[in-house]
């Protein structure tokens, strides 16, 4: 039997799709405790693996590699700030959210600070920050159904529409994590296939981990990083494994990605979704190990696709050049420019032409396509996006077809849970926040639950718009998102443990400042000023990336101040606190809850 | 038994405060210090075919959190239990509790 990649993904996109709209049907909710949290009953194993798929977005799946494999060691702050953020959550927040044991962030800060505007400002951020992550899982999935199964765009991201509506509006979060568990096997199975292969090819050792600090095999006997400085530093990139950024910026865009992560509400969401407290200890562990097995293998895949390209593109002639190479010019990723009438690519540092290539109709005299950029006058002919490194890696190192096949619906996989992940986030907060808790006060269970169900259906079509006509600032928003987490939510709910003393007008202040300086730091550099956006202009010499820890820094100075010259928080709220802080009672709150 | 308020809740929880600082510490100088404070010294090292620092920033880490938690978790039930907060005491007069509501029953 001789199949094309075509026809095998399709079969195995298609295979995918069949077992978690299986999983929906068999995993139906039928009350909003079902909807919200899955009914508070599922296995740390499961909510780990759950968590686990839930955080690993398109962008952990397609774009880190790829990015890391640009910017060499820089790449850690991705590494360390995706990952650290887990033991913020596992020692300060996840255990006593879960005895609090509710539904949203939203409900904790609510009640916590026993105020709906508190509630409110809350789920305006978790509107936010969900709607823009979104967006990118939409692109995630436009770029993979594109490329791999030669659909447009539009019919892609209609199709994934068309299955999370089923699985997230049907099944709700009982849906969603047994959904999740099948896609986190889909996407570490996709993500590690190839790296083993590559890793197996390049340096002899099947471990990733451990290949990309082994010998290289062609013979030369030289460690393969050392082999990638000396390429690196000959093209002019500068070495690999030495960084460009500088310390504090390093410094300040890791804290504010851990402390992010730590914030978002799609994560937290998933620590009320087990029995007991103990469990949301280690299910915070177990989802860490599943993250760091992609996260370890991550840096090593972006190695050995950094040496294989080069490679296989510098002074290589164009006309001989392998097929991925003019599939992926041909999705407007890859763009060459042949500057010095060689009819071979150079590549090197710097930028071939400015912006994004604008394809013109015309091909070029080697049967390349044609750009209308302004041309710039380096030496460097190619543009590569970074996305396709992961995407194109198999094809790179010429692994066989049905490893590409699931590759594609690995990078599916990852898009949707986090999806899914994040459109029942949304409709949480709409029907149970917005409606139950401040609008609509009186009504039933059932009714809620349709709420809920219409607002995940509505989250769906505009998570759907933002695929299809994705805003260009879709880049530039990610960082809002983490900035937002890292300076309203995590000092909010981690005062609301901690201190006792924390009042509402504390909180809300210092919610405020948090946001407000993150906000108009981020606009000012990204969208009112962007020609501003460099190192000299920077307060400290901290990007709009790194900024939400200074601005967490803020609100939890403002809430500090502001609390000590208010009013302390009346008794109730007092013992409420003291009595999230201890494990004993987690099964009973559930129950009670339950009898709501 | 013990209920929140109790001296004995007070000094669980000051025992946790110590475990979680302690851990915390550990976490920052493994990701903060020697991954980026101090990368270009610990690149002077090598670990296999790795600069060390390189290392510790793009794997080394990571390792650290995830037996960070594991940690945790295990100092954690120990001080529940020796405490009795743990979740093993409430169990049976919570499930009792329960389903002897009978509003319960669905």
């Amino acid at each position: 039997m001789n199949m094309d990649v075509q026809t095998l993904t399709f079969i195995f996109v298609g295979v995918t799709f069949f077992i978690y709209i299986g999983i929906a049907i068999w995993s139906r909710a039928g009350t909003t405790d079902d909807f919200y949290v899955a009914g508070g009953g599922v296995p740390p194993l499961a909510n780990g693996m759950a968590t686990a798929a839930d955080w690993m977005s398109a962008a952990s799946f397609i774009s880190m590699a790829g990015i890391i494999s640009f910017v060499g060691l820089d790449g850690a702050v991705y590494l360390m700030g995706w990952t650290g953020g887990y033991v913020l959550l596992a020692l300060l927040l996840a255990p006593y959210l879960r005895k609090f044991g509710k539904y949203t962030v939203p409900d904790f800060v609510g009640d916590r600070y026993y105020s709906d505007f508190a509630r409110l400002v809350a789920v305006v951020c978790v509107l936010f920050v969900s709607f823009t992550y979104v967006a990118g899982q939409m692109r995630g999935v436009g770029i993979v159904f594109s490329r791999f199964l030669e659909v447009e765009i539009n019919t892609g991201v209609y199709i994934g529409m068309g299955i999370v509506f089923f699985y997230a509006v049907l099944g709700g979060m009982k849906g969603i994590t047994y959904t999740q568990v099948a896609q986190y096997c889909v996407l570490i199975f996709a993500f590690l296939i190839p790296a083993i292969f590559i890793s197996m090819l390049m340096t002899g050792n099947p471990v990733p981990q451990m290949g990309f600090g082994s010998t290289l095999t062609d013979g030369s006997n030289i460690y393969l990083l050392d082999k990638l400085d000396q390429l690196s530093v000959e093209l002019g990139f500068g070495a690999y494994t030495a960084g460009n950024k500088s310390t504090i910026d390093i410094f300040f865009i890791t804290a504010a990605l851990m402390v992010g992560t730590a914030g978002l509400p799609h994560v937290i969401v998933r620590f009320f979704t087990v029995p007991k407290v103990r469990d949301a200890r280690i299910s915070a562990g177990y989802a860490l190990v599943f993250i760091a097995i992609l996260y370890t293998t991550a840096p090593a895949l972006a190695s050995f696709a950094r040496v294989n390209l080069i490679n296989t593109v510098n002074n290589a002639e164009y006309k001989t050049t392998p097929p991925w190479f003019k599939n992926w010019e041909d999705t407007n990723l890859i763009a060459w420019v042949d500057k010095n009438k060689d009819g071979k690519i150079q590549y090197s540092s710097g930028n071939a032409f400015t912006g994004k290539p604008i394809f013109l109709d015309a091909r070029g005299s080697e049967g390349e396509r044609t750009i209308s950029n302004s041309i710039n006058t380096n030496s460097n002919e190619l543009y590569i996006d970074r996305d396709i490194m992961v995407l194109a890696n198999p094809e790179i190192a010429d692994l066989p077809d049905w490893v590409i096949a699931l590759v594609a619906a690995g990078g599916l996989a990852a898009a949707l849970s986090t999806a899914a992940g994040l459109l029942l986030v949304i409709s949480t907060s709409i029907s149970h926040d917005l409606l139950k808790k401040i609008l609509l006060k009186n009504i039933t269970d059932k009714q809620e639950l349709v709420f809920a169900r219409l607002s995940a259906a509505i989250a769906i079509v505009i998570a759907g718009y933002f695929g299809i006509h994705p805003p260009g600032f879709v880049a530039q928003v990610v960082a809002f998102a983490f900035g937002l987490a890292a300076s309203s939510f995590f000092p909010v709910i981690l005062m609301g443990i901690f201190s006792k003393r924390m009042n509402k007008e504390g909180a809300i202040f210092g919610m405020i400042t948090g946001l407000a300086f993150t906000a108009s730091y981020i606009i000012f550099f990204k969208f009112i000023n962007p020609s501003f956006n460099s190192s000299e202009n920077w307060w400290f010499g901290i990007s709009p990336e790194g900024i939400g820890t200074l601005g967490m820094l803020f609100n939890f100075l403002v809430a500090w101040l502001v609390s000590r010259g208010t009013a302390p928080p009346p008794q109730e709220i007092k013992d409420m606190v003291d009595d999230i802080r201890i494990p004993q009672g987690a099964g009973a709150s559930y129950h009670h809850l339950k009898n709501l | 038994m013990s209920n929140s308020h109790s001296p004995q809740a007070k000094a669980y929880w000051k025992e946790n405060i110590r475990l979680v600082l302690s851990l915390l510490t550990i976490w920052f100088l493994v990701s903060f210090g020697m991954a980026i404070l101090f990368v270009d010294v610990l690149d002077e090292f090598r670990f296999f075919g790795f600069k060390f620092g390189f290392w510790m920033a793009q794997q080394g880490s990571i390792y650290c959190f995830v037996v960070l938690i594991f940690v945790y978790v295990y100092r954690m039930n120990k001080l529940d239990h020796k405490y009795e907060v743990d979740e093993d005491q409430d169990q049976f007069t919570a499930d009792e509790a329960y389903y002897k509501n009978p509003e319960s029953e669905k």
